[in-house]
């Protein structure tokens, strides 16, 4: 037995059990609280399985900014008082039946892999040199799944604004009400001067290195949506109403600028989201850079939630 | 047993906590929460098959890597949206339930319902 086996197998027994703590634990804080170490455990499980993008992305966004609305929504709840009763030992027994079939089935379906395994690697990089990326998840990403990203970055839009849209009548268009712990000499505003800088730097790197190793818009985006986070919770700098136009274009930038890439395709390239011969690599970059800012800001406001404050004037 | 298939028995395994406590947690927010933990055992399952299929030099398959990520951002945006939905049935009615009778209901209830 080696050692990364045995590595392996703590982490395994740390994952089931704080996974299975989250639903178990009473307090509604400590199961949040155990989400987000869970997700930081689940990255590691991740670069374990040789996926390095997506254990960056499940370490920002899976631990990190889900965490974070959890806490969030955790603070507001606190002092309600739910009337609601667990479900009865029987029920649970029979739920707890079901599910331990359910996930009988799919450990049977994992430990009998069928006879030749489908893989696309092979075709994926046959072709990905024509793009001039080295990174192959950025290749499925950008080249051959792009209307995908697309879609996904509209989702991204469309939940902000069913967030947005959640807010009473009286103050759309008002502030989002952030909760903020603005205390001068604290330790929160030390990090969150000290902190930005770097976190900017780091997702411009982020963004940069993503076309060729493990990277990308959307965990570059992510790292700047944390820092503007920070920023506001420390009071340093104030939440924005969301009837400011800049942050309207801010947020829609990166989407419009990959359609009418997408578009300008159809006409030199002869189809939607096809990238003119030789040009593919500038025009992902220019789309990159466009999406780290809009995911950004949507991922930030996202987080800060909808409307609670009429703008004074 | 490789790492692949011990990472994939605990993705069946979390995908069964998940399931359990959206079925029995009464409480929106611990439904929530539970079903981004059933969201991730998925996932797992997912990235096992990916690695299975490591080709070419690659420590796995991109193609399921790449939608995996899409479905962690996706994932996100439903579940800020049904955090959002939650705190705004907070505020309209002052409980956070989702028990259709009130007849239980305690001193808080002050919305129209």
């Amino acid at each position: 037995m080696t050692i990364l086996s045995v590595f392996d197998m703590g982490l395994v027994v740390l994952i089931l059990g704080i996974g299975a703590s989250t639903i178990a634990v009473r307090q509604a804080f400590a199961a949040v609280i155990g989400f987000v170490v869970y997700g930081l455990l689940l990255s590691i499980a991740w670069v374990r399985l040789s996926a390095v993008d997506v254990a960056l992305t499940e370490a920002a966004i899976g631990g990190g900014m889900t965490g974070m609305l959890m806490l969030g929504a955790v603070a507001r709840l606190r002092f309600v008082k739910g009337n609601d009763t667990r479900a009865s030992l029987p029920v649970r027994f029979a739920a707890g039946v079901l599910c331990a079939l359910v996930a009988a089935g799919l450990a049977t379906a994992v430990i009998s892999p069928p006879e030749a395994i489908p893989t696309l690697a092979p075709m994926v990089m046959e072709n990905l040199a024509q793009s001039g990326l080295g990174n192959p998840v950025a290749g499925v990403l950008f080249v051959y799944r792009a209307l995908d990203t697309l879609l996904e970055k509209v989702v991204l839009i469309l939940a902000l604004l069913g967030v947005w849209s959640l807010a009473p009548d009286s103050v759309w268009g008002g502030i989002p009400g952030l909760r903020l712990y603005a205390q001068s000499n604290s330790t929160l505003t030390f990090l969150a001067q000290l902190l930005p800088p770097v976190g900017i730097v780091v997702a411009i790197y982020m963004c940069w290195v993503g076309a060729k190793e493990p990277g990308g818009a959307f965990q570059g985006g992510t790292i700047l949506a944390a820092m503007w986070l920070l920023v506001m919770i420390a009071g340093l700098k104030s939440v924005p109403s969301i009837s400011q136009p800049w942050l309207r274009l801010l947020l829609v930038v990166g989407p419009v600028i990959f359609l009418a890439i997408g578009l300008a395709g159809m006409v030199l390239a002869n189809a939607f989201l096809a990238y003119p011969p030789g040009y593919a690599k500038p025009l992902i970059i220019a789309v990159e850079v466009a999406l780290t800012l809009s995911i950004g800001v949507a991922l930030g406001l996202l987080a800060t939630g909808p409307p609670e404050r009429v703008q004074q004037q | 047993m490789n790492a692949a298939t011990l990472f994939g028995l605990s993705g069946a395994a979390l995908v069964g906590f998940g399931l359990y406590g959206l079925v029995t947690h009464p409480e929106p927010l611990r439904k929530i929460l539970a079903f981004n933990l059933l969201g991730s055992g998925v996932f797992l399952v997912f990235g096992v098959v990916s690695r299975r299929a490591a080709a070419s030099g690659l420590g796995g398959d991109p193609v399921p890597q790449a939608m995996v990520i899409t479905a962690i951002v996706v994932a996100f945006a439903a579940t800020a949206m049904a955090i959002a939905l939650v705190l705004r049935l907070l505020q309209e009615t002052g409980r956070s339930t989702l028990s259709a009778d009130n007849s239980g209901g305690t001193d808080t209830v002050r919305g129209n319902s």
